[in-house]
């Protein structure tokens, strides 16, 4: 039963990097809703490989059969919306996205993302890329390039920055023992 | 200094002074997990060497989701949670209480300058409450379950401003749906979201929980209710508490004031595929619909119910389409059941159900097929999210729900 397999925590910055040398980007538009990444009636299902299975089913089938390892998923505004499922970042993991760039996220996606190793990117100007494009990240310069045209993106909130660090919020609860409440 | 009710919340569990886009780890006050996001919280749980979780006491589990287990793979994840729940001695409510917001605030788990999460993003509603409540996923639970505390930045508050007389047959749900379209479906991202005014100071526990639970619908992270009478009358048996007064100081630093005069507003319907598309009931009525569903966390109360009773009449249910009416939990249906409501719907043709989320999520039962249309007084419409994505679903209030039940497309209340 697929509640007691371990999930494997991924570590955000894989030495050799979250993002394919040949990635494409998959665009999406915007409001992406976790309903949409993975539908209901699939979330008895706890593996990220079978979750992948599923991923955008009803809504862009081909997504599941042709996504490769280290693909990039681009949407618009308010990317992860609605139900708090962690099994969206989970079945995009499991599908071998490691990084969403969108204009802005859904807060309790974006928390989802990280905890579970999928990079969330803001860029103001995700709209503009297109599907298909070749894509690759410049994270030192603040920048994606996607088919040759350089985009600026904002910098993860220091606090997350942290839980990325040390691989995940799993990982991350490792290091510590005790929590020093309401430190800042 | 002047404060907004979340950052006093926040400034009190703290024991020091916070204001928004602060970031604190902070110590919870409950935790509430169901069969969907559940075993995954679990398992992070353990990934995270977590052996005993923080105050069982203050961790409920149950089970709506997908209940009485609709599959045998659901039915392995309610066997996973039993034996977790029991080795850990938290509170089981299983399968028997009904859906979980519903259950957490009757069951006096969230009240008043607490801060509580949920594994499902529909926690806001223990705002109702008076609470701090917010949705989070399954690592953030786990690492809740684990230490009983976890990171926040302290959200910034609009101020939703309320005033005048709801019409007849125009409620919370009606509100709740125009502020959704006039904030938009990423206007309240990262933001609490506060009802204030004097139509929220007189409307009842039932209203202020439809509207705090829809306020993820705008990506808020929380919505508020300041405790009042009312409040406090509700909580009275169900918690312990003294009352004690907490509100927003009007001076205090709001991202966004908005105002709201409700005396004109119509019945609204949110139309396929978001929930902040709701327009007056006039420009859809007609709309031929294949499935009524009445229930849900956002409009599953006996008030709800109720009220589906009064448009109902001495009326019968349109033979054209199903009917399905699921109260939120088991005392919202012993209400029913005592009121004779039950006996009505089923003798006008409504199939009742038995406490859960039903049709609301598409994971269990009362899927659509492609081609098909749901009327539903949950909170999402989103493409898929009740059955085939060539499905169209379409959100109102029990009352809408109930008069275009009867006509068998969506049809104005006020006019049955
Ligand atoms: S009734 Fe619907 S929105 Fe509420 S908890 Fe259940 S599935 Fe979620």
């Amino acid at each position: 039963m697929a509640a007691k397999k371990t999930i494997p925590v991924k570590k955000v910055m894989a030495p050799e990097g979250p993002v394919a040398k040949n990635a494409r980007v998959w665009k999406f538009g915007d409001d992406i809703d976790t309903d949409a990444i993975i539908p209901g009636r699939f979330l008895t299902i706890n593996n990220p490989d079978e979750l992948a299975k599923h991923a955008f089913e009803g809504t862009r089938d081909e997504f599941a059969k042709k996504v490769k390892q280290g693909d990039v998923i681009v949407g618009g505004r308010n990317f992860g919306c609605g139900s708090s499922r962690e099994h969206a970042p989970l079945a995009l993991m499991g599908a071998g996205v490691k990084v969403v760039v969108a204009q802005s996220f859904a807060r309790i996606f974006f928390r989802n993302a990280i905890n579970v190793g999928v990079l969330p990117i803001t860029c103001a100007n995700a709209d503009k890329i297109d599907d298909g494009a070749k894509i690759r990240l410049a994270l030192q310069q603040q920048k994606i390039v996607a088919d040759d045209t350089e985009y600026s993106i904002e910098p993860v909130p220091a606090f997350m920055q942290g839980i990325i660090d040390a691989g995940g919020l799993v990982e991350y609860a490792k290091t510590i023992q005790e929590i020093p409440v309401c430190t800042r | 200094m002047s404060a907004t009710i979340v950052e006093k919340i926040f400034s009190h569990k703290c024991g020091s002074e916070v204001r928004a886009g602060d970031v604190v780890m902070a110590p919870l006050d409950g935790a509430m997990i169901h069969d969907i996001t559940g075993p995954l919280a679990i398992q992070k749980f353990y990934e995270m060497g977590g052996k005993q979780v923080f105050d069982p006491k203050r961790i409920i589990m149950l089970f709506d989701h997908q209940i009485p287990a609709d599959s045998i793979a659901a039915a392995n994840n309610h066997v996973y949670m039993r034996k977790f729940a029991a080795e850990q001695g938290i509170h089981n409510y299983d399968i028997n209480e009904g859906v979980c917001h519903q259950v957490t605030i009757e069951k006096g788990r969230a009240a008043p300058g607490e801060i509580v999460v949920g594994a499902d993003s529909h926690t806001c509603m223990y705002g109702a409450a008076g609470a701090f409540a917010t949705g989070i996923g399954s690592t953030d639970m786990g690492f809740a379950l684990k230490f009983g505390a976890l990171y926040f930045k302290v959200p910034e508050t609009i101020r939703a401003e309320v005033t005048g007389k709801f019409q007849r047959r125009v409620g919370a749900k009606d509100l709740i749906l125009a502020i959704a379209h006039d904030i938009g479906a990423d206007g309240a991202t990262y933001k609490a979201l506060e009802f204030t005014g004097k139509t929220i100071r007189k409307m009842d526990m039932a209203g202020r929980m439809t509207l705090c639970n829809m306020a993820i619908e705008m990506g808020g992270k929380a919505g508020i209710v300041a405790p009042d009478k009312i409040t406090w009358e509700y909580l009275k048996g169900r918690r312990r508490m003294k009352p004690f007064a907490l509100d927003s100081d009007g001076d205090a630093t709001f991202a966004e004031r908005r105002t709201y005069n409700v005396s004109d507003l119509e019945p609204q319907v949110a139309v396929p595929h978001n929930v902040d598309t709701g327009v007056p009931v006039s420009k859809v009525t007609g709309t031929h619909v294949d499935q009524v569903f009445i229930g849900s966390c956002t409009n599953g109360r006996f008030e709800d119910l109720a009220e589906a009773a009064e448009v109902l009449g001495r009326k019968k249910f349109s033979k054209n389409i199903r009917v399905i009416i699921i109260p939120a939990s088991r005392d919202e249906y012993l209400k029913t059941l005592k009121a004779g409501l039950i006996e009505k719907f089923v003798k006008a043709g409504a199939l009742v159900e038995a406490p859960c989320c039903g049709p609301c999520m598409g994971g269990a039962f009362g899927l659509i097929a492609p081609g098909e249309v749901s009327l539903s007084t949950s909170n999402r419409n989103f493409r898929g999210r009740q059955g085939s994505t060539d499905g169209k679903v379409y959100l109102c209030s029990p009352a809408t729900a109930a008069a275009s039940a009867i006509t068998g497309e969506i049809t104005d209340p006020r006019e049955v």
